[in-house]
């Protein structure tokens, strides 16, 4: 089963005109306007990437527009969205879309690199962690039933074809990063045999890198672990639930849901989005968003495609912005405006970069 | 796990709290009777726990609690059924005093026997575990003003312990959710709630995925905070609760959820406070029947050296006794523990001093002694 296939994923090759095509599903919330705000800063940097905007209405029960989506996405291969809204009053079987996205495309791996930004204060410092969740199985598997009245089933799936993927995506990421040390979270002393497959598929996979340490950390401890001593982390893999929970943590130690970037990727498709994943219905339309999380992830999009003199040029800019204390927007304590943010960025994309087109 | 950092992210919202004067404070239905003596039970197996009950015993003798203790050793027995169960004498006494005290149990992995915290659970059906979470003053972390409560469903949920091997190499584990069962936990976090003057009650849940169980749990919440009016009901899922946790818990009070988040989070706020080895717990079951621990592990390296910091298990005494209705004692002995802890002078080991533990429970004793 494990092919030799290697890390780097090969992205679709460029269209003609050298012009990339990557699909836009600019969701619900605070995603048109940061999405908008990421057109804004390719077509000043002259990035050669057209994006095709695809609507995904989350209020509508057929599932047309999200099934256009997917094809745009398969079409395309790349994609950058915002998240899409859930209404968990709808009946079950209305599914979530991100969920179905996810599935459908077979988008196994999520990535997400938390990393201590100098200019932002936290309380914990110097934190590296790659934390890598398994995308489409777990508990995300949305079979529930209604055996009795009153008594709901949910279903966790655990398959070990899955786990070994992600083990194995998980340590080739980790040696092709330089990584030393790999953790699997899990609760398999009462999961026995769910969880209890998942880290034996994550041993075998581990016996094939003895470069890298392997252990293992039960997921209620590793919470505890986080918030008491983030920086033993390395690398961590782990099946779904537990990814969303580690994740959103590892998210706020950082310093927030509008920091960190989040990447999906399959074996043909990738989908890059902010990490945690949030609507942000209640800052939406109000300029105050912070935009950091949807442009690193946009250059995490360029680095998939193989323009990686962009994706630093934007990265760089990004990160001096965020030395600015005053440019800070309220999320991370401070009072500026998302627009000013991203004026800021494009003033040193300007000063920086290669060539730009006038900003008007 | 020393820096106190400013923090520009602190909710800038005046919360209309009231001043909490003592968040251990649990739901008592139990009425002291007017009889001296209430017997108490104290599950006693591993050598750590045995310096515990001496330091108890220490106790009881100081602040002259008219408590009287019955030690009882839980190891799993099989029983003439086949099954394994808790050695019927514990069962007995436990039935009878219907409070107890527990030190660390640990299930051997061979054992051959469920793991000992499930049979307990099992057999007096305690259906709540809650878990009071506040910063020590004295014993420092990032985390400053934490106070809150993680109300968790004890008994279904995620751990059912159903799991199925589909076919080779695909196994499916149930997650059971009953309305009956969320129905009482929601019901005993409001009464919490409403007798230990906390203002809001917040459902963690993920119902845009499991849109039928913790819809239904959810749904359970919604309809018993009608009849609670006067605490204030959130919902908000539990990746959410995780994000805003860890940048600012002043924001929550008490939290209720299902079984796996339950354990997730309630582990995560007692990182926050400084660890499992001062954090107190207490499960309530049905028909008044409560069995307060502490959670941490039963450390063999440091078992019989009288090395082990007995704070958590005194604070889950201290819940005990307020349990109880014994709110004196309670005040009293939770103060020296506290004052013990900020003078900074007599700590164990993993507080940061170089005492032993029965020169820390001695200076708290001395310090109640001093207090009456």
């Amino acid at each position: 089963f494990l092919i030799n296939r290697t890390c780097v994923f090969q992205p679709p090759p460029a269209k003609y005109g050298g012009q990339h095509t990557v699909t836009l599903i600019p969701g619900d919330g605070i995603g048109p306007e940061l999405l908008n705000h990421v057109r804004e800063v390719f077509r000043f940097s002259c990035v050669p990437v057209d994006f095709e905007v695809v609507n995904v209405n989350s209020s509508r029960a057929d599932e047309d527009d999200i099934n256009n989506a997917i094809t745009a996405i398969r079409r395309n291969g790349v994609a950058l969205k915002g998240n899409i809204e859930t209404n968990h009053t709808m009946p079950p079987s209305f599914k979530s879309r991100n969920n179905l996205m996810r599935t459908s495309l077979d988008l196994y791996a999520n990535m997400m690199h938390c990393q201590s930004l100098p200019g932002v204060q936290t309380r914990h410092k110097n934190i590296d962690i790659i934390i890598i969740r398994e995308n489409t199985e777990g508990e995300y598997s949305s079979l529930e039933h209604e055996s009795v009245s009153g008594v709901v089933e949910s279903l966790k799936i655990i398959t070990r074809l899955n786990s070994l993927r992600i083990a194995d995506y998980a340590f080739r990421l980790a040696r092709e990063k330089g990584r030393r040390r790999v953790t699997a979270v899990h609760k398999a002393n009462i999961m026995k045999l769910g969880d209890g497959l998942f880290l034996q598929c994550c041993r075998e996979v581990a016996s094939g890198y003895p470069d890298i340490t392997f252990d293992s950390m039960i997921v209620d401890n590793t919470t505890m672990q986080l918030v008491c001593k983030p920086q033993q982390f390395d690398v961590m893999v782990m099946p779904n639930l537990y990814g969303n929970v580690v994740s959103n943590v590892c998210a706020g130690l950082v310093g927030g849901p509008g920091l960190v970037p989040g990447a999906n990727y399959g074996r043909d498709y990738a989908m890059f989005e902010t990490a945690t994943r949030n609507t942000g219905k209640s800052i939406a339309n109000k300029n105050i968003a912070n935009p950091t999380a949807m442009l690193l992830a946009s250059c995490l999009l360029l680095d998939h495609l193989k323009l990686h003199e962009y994706a630093t040029t934007i990265r760089n800019a990004i990160l001096t912005t965020m030395n600015e204390t005053r440019l800070h927007t309220p999320d991370i304590g401070g009072q500026g405006t998302t627009s000013e943010v991203v004026q800021s960025i494009m003033n040193i994309i300007q000063k920086t970069g290669p060539r730009t087109v006038a900003y008007y | 796990v020393d820096s106190q950092v400013t923090c520009p992210w602190r909710s800038n919202l005046v919360r209309p709290r009231k001043h909490i004067k003592n968040c251990y404070a649990t739901y008592s239905p139990f009425q002291a009777t007017s009889s001296v003596e209430i017997i108490m039970f104290l599950f006693n197996l591993q050598e750590l726990a045995g310096e515990m009950v001496l330091m108890f015993s220490l106790f009881s003798v100081s602040t002259k609690a008219p408590i009287q203790w019955e030690e009882r050793s839980v190891t799993a027995i099989k029983g003439p059924s086949g099954r394994w169960m808790i050695p019927p004498e514990a069962k007995e006494s436990m039935d009878k005093s219907k409070i107890g005290l527990k030190g660390p149990l640990k299930t051997p992995i061979a054992a051959g026997h469920p793991s000992m915290n499930l049979l307990l659970r099992k057999t007096f059906d305690l259906y709540a575990n809650v878990r009071p979470c506040a910063s020590i003053e004295g014993y420092k972390t990032p985390y400053d003003d934490v106070n809150l409560v993680t109300i968790r469903e004890n008994t279904e949920g995620e751990y059912s312990g159903i799991e199925h091997v589909i076919v080779n190499g695909v196994v499916q584990s149930i997650k059971l959710i009953t309305e009956k069962a969320s129905k009482r936990i929601a019901e005993y976090a409001f009464e919490y709630a409403r007798n230990n003057q906390r203002i809001s009650v917040t459902a963690v849940h993920k119902a845009n995925i499991m849109r039928m169980s913790d819809g239904l749990f959810l749904r359970k919440c919604r309809e018993v905070a009608e009849n609670y009016k006067d605490i204030k009901f959130t919902e908000m899922y539990l990746d959410t609760v995780c994000l805003n946790m860890v940048q600012d818990p002043t924001q929550f009070d008490v939290l209720v959820m299902p079984n796996l988040y339950g354990d997730i989070l309630s582990d995560l706020c007692a990182g926050l406070i400084g660890g499992l080895g001062v954090t107190p717990s207490g499960n309530i079951g049905a028909n008044g029947v409560a069995i307060f621990e502490s959670v941490h592990g039963t450390a063999p390296d440091i078992a019989g050296k009288d090395l082990a910091n007995p704070t958590a298990l005194l604070l889950s005494a201290v819940m005990m006794l307020r349990h109880m209705g014994l709110h004196g004692y309670a005040k009293k002995i939770e103060m020296a523990c506290f004052d013990t802890i900020r003078d900074k002078k007599v700590l164990t080991k993993d507080l940061g001093g170089n005492s032993k533990c029965s020169e820390f429970t001695n200076e708290i004793c001395r310090r109640v002694q001093d207090m009456d």
